[in-house]
């Protein structure tokens, strides 16, 4: 995973210089365990997230500091953990299900799509689910189909659910917390390769809105739209524009539902040109909701058409040798670019 | 049926050569294991993998007494059941190194091992994901009116999986000639079993009327001689069996987990005394009075085979570009 060079700040507007760093995985964990600290009715199950803290490590130090009650390993029972998670949500609680591979979520489909995302309106607003489901997305770390998917576009879908995609550590502790106090289902996925990417977050207590974009990095000729993990491939293709004279605008929306049209429509009135990227399959992806929001919004000031750059529409294959031509690389995001701006 | 631990009567009719052959069949994916791990320490194997050691005697003790067009569907730890099954080795570490000459074109990787010629329907990367797949083969059997038979192999941790109960429930509706065999290595992960499985494990099946049974999978003779019955009880249309092997992965849950910090090194000496290899080489020694200069051969020339194997998987080339989007549809 690329770094951020030349002192390229993500969120120029919201950081001050000093700030102490922390990395994604790091911050996830202090976001659950300060909003464990605050509202004794969240809780959180999963498979090896107790003893062992995750198989990524991210949850390591909750069992010792809030016990076997409240940090909960399961059996491998996806679909009975997330409709644990629904009742007892239902019921007063604020569970934190933890689905170790977004691959996973394929097993609750049901307790989400038509239990958790229909419940407070089907009840005509009697009922609410205040869970978050969190899960993975992203490939390259060699481990073939059923492991590797970007499956957010699958949640981003259904109304009823939220969908949160943090790409910097700030975003993942602030996204995460207001995730945790949404009374809706909130659906966050943590790119698994950015768990060791450091970045500043304060001390001091904050959450981001659910549907407030980010403005990454500021520019005039071309806004670019990322989320996750493309961000910084966004960001390493930014770079390499500014050295050819073409300055990107990069704006990642944080969260794909609810979406903040109105930042990405401005972004797109002010450069003209737009190219949307995501890791999930481009085929019914959500860029092409993204790019059809910015075609609607900024039809009259767009001087090419909006490109999209997803995930190759196939299974992650095993291979080195082509698991890396399924994942967007910031080369082809300059070429995309370059050819908007020609 | 209860949760006993059965000895089976050792088979007549399986003489010392008989044995030895899965000897070198255990050795082998023994040999196997111990080269995949090297593979990765010295990162010329990309990802991670799982290794089977210490659970050699269930595959090898099914797969003996399955033919070559029964069905295997196999799990994450897979590489076991594969070359029981028949696979060869050197498309085997051609597909762990994501070459062209693997079995799945470098598409699947360690954890989606298939090869339909030996009856593998493939491994599985999805916890129990493979119980469904097995049952259909089963049906699939039923109207084909062939006398073949599927085994689903799957772990103690598939016991979580809702799906499983699902088959097995079919299964036994209509008889289906599926053998359900539960690898018992006392973990899921970092979790031990006594806190994923409630209640009776055999018992899981028998409520659905299906045959089942709790045997001691370290011990091969054990392992073979009970599935030569279950196997040929599903072959006649007895319909499906569940069999729990009680058995332990003698390394970490992947090659990437080292210390192991979720059981003790006590409880690992003791399993370790159980070495499926060993309790069949200390059998063969006593019982029928094999030299151990045989199973120094064996093992040597195992190994010169496997050495053969990954030299041939390092040096084959990679999949070109254009594989990349072959096969999505057929
Ligand atoms: C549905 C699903 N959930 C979780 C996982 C992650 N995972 C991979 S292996 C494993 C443990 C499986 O335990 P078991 O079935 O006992 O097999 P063992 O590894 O012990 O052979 C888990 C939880 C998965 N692959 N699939
Ligand atoms: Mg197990």
């Amino acid at each position: 995973m690329s770094t951020l060079e030349n002192g390229t700040r993500r969120s120029p507007a919201i950081h001050a210089p000093g700030e102490r760093e922390i990395t994604f995985g790091q911050a996830i964990r202090e976001a659950i365990a300060e909003e464990m600290a605050r509202d004794e009715s969240i809780f959180l199950i999963g498979e090896d997230v107790a003893a062992a803290g995750s198989v990524f490590k991210v949850l390591v130090g909750l069992l010792d500091d809030f016990g076997p009650d409240r940090v909960i390993d399961s059996p491998i029972s996806e679909a009975g953990i997330a409709g644990i998670g629904v009742g007892a949500a239902i019921t007063g609680m604020r569970p934190i299900v933890d689905i170790m591979f977004g691959d996973f979520t394929t097993l609750v489909m049901d307790q989400l799509i038509n239990q958790a995302a229909k419940t407070h309106y089907m009840s005509g607003g009697k009922l609410k689910v205040p869970m978050v489901l969190r899960t993975t997305l992203g490939a390259s770390r060699r481990s073939a189909a059923q492991h590797s998917q970007s499956l957010h576009a699958l949640f981003s879908h259904i109304p009823g659910l939220k969908v949160a995609m943090p790409a910097t550590p700030y975003d993942a502790k602030g996204l995460m917390k207001s995730a945790i106090r949404d009374d809706n289902p909130v659906v966050v996925f943590e790119d698994k390769m950015l768990y060791q990417e450091k970045g500043p977050v304060p001390e001091a207590e904050y959450t981001l809105p659910l549907g407030q974009a980010d403005v990454k990095r500021t520019g005039e000729d071309i806004t670019i739209v990322a989320t996750s993990s493309m961000v910084y491939v966004a960001l390493e293709a930014a770079d390499k524009l500014d050295s050819i004279g073409i300055s990107a605008e990069l704006i990642d929306p944080r969260t794909t539902n609810p979406l903040d049209t109105e930042t990405l429509v401005q972004s797109a009135q002010k450069t003209s040109r737009a190219l949307v990227l995501d890791e999930g399959y481009r085929q019914y992806g959500v860029t092409g909701e993204i790019a059809s929001v910015i075609a609607d919004g900024a039809f009259y000031y767009l001087d090419a058409p909006v490109k999209r750059i997803g995930a190759m529409n196939v299974p992650v294959p095993f291979s080195p040798a082509m698991e890396d031509l399924t994942i967007p690389s910031s080369d082809y995001v300059v070429e995309t670019a370059k050819a908007l701006c020609g | 049926m209860s949760e006993k631990k059965e000895n089976m009567p050792n088979e007549p009719g399986l003489d010392a050569e008989h044995w030895l052959q899965a000897y070198e069949q255990m050795v082998k994916i023994r040999t196997f294991e111990e080269t995949a791990n090297e593979l990765y320490t010295s990162a010329r194997m990309p990802g991670i993998t799982h290794l089977y050691i210490g659970e050699e005697a269930i595959a090898v003790g099914i797969c003996e007494a399955l033919r070559q067009d029964d069905y295997i569907t196999s799990t994450h730890r897979g590489h076991g059941h594969c070359l029981a099954k028949g696979a060869a080795l050197d498309k085997m570490f051609a597909e762990l190194l994501g070459k062209e000459a693997g079995y799945c074109r470098g598409k699947g990787g360690s954890m989606h091992i298939a090869d339909q010629e030996t009856g593998n329907l493939g491994a599985n990367g999805i916890v129990g994901g493979s119980a469904g797949i097995a049952t259909g083969a089963g049906m699939s059997i039923k109207l084909r009116g062939t006398d073949q038979v599927a085994v689903c192999f799957f772990g103690d941790g598939a016991l979580g999986q809702g799906l499983l109960y699902e088959s097995m429930n079919m299964a036994q509706l209509w008889k289906l000639p599926v053998i359900y065999v539960c690898e018992n290595n006392q973990y899921g992960e970092y979790t031990h079993n006594s806190k994923a499985a409630a209640g009776s494990m055999v018992g899981r099946a028998s409520g659905f009327g299906v045959h089942a049974q709790a045997i001691d999978g370290q011990d091969i003779r054990t392992v073979h001689a009970t599935a030569r019955l279950l196997i040929d009880r599903a072959r006649k249309g007895g319909g499906p069996a569940f069999l729990v092997c009680n058995t332990y992965r003698f390394h970490g849950h992947h090659v990437g987990d080292i210390d192991r910090p979720y059981r003790t090194r006590e409880e690992e000496a003791e399993w370790a005394k159980r070495d499926p290899l060993k309790l069949l080489e200390d059998w063969l020694a006593k019982s029928q009075h094999v030299e151990a200069d045989v199973f120094q051969r064996i093992q040597q020339d195992v190994k010169t085979a496997v050495d053969e194997a990954v030299d041939f998987a390092l040096d084959a080339s990679f999949p070109n570009e254009s594989e990349v989007d072959r096969h999505v549809y057929a």
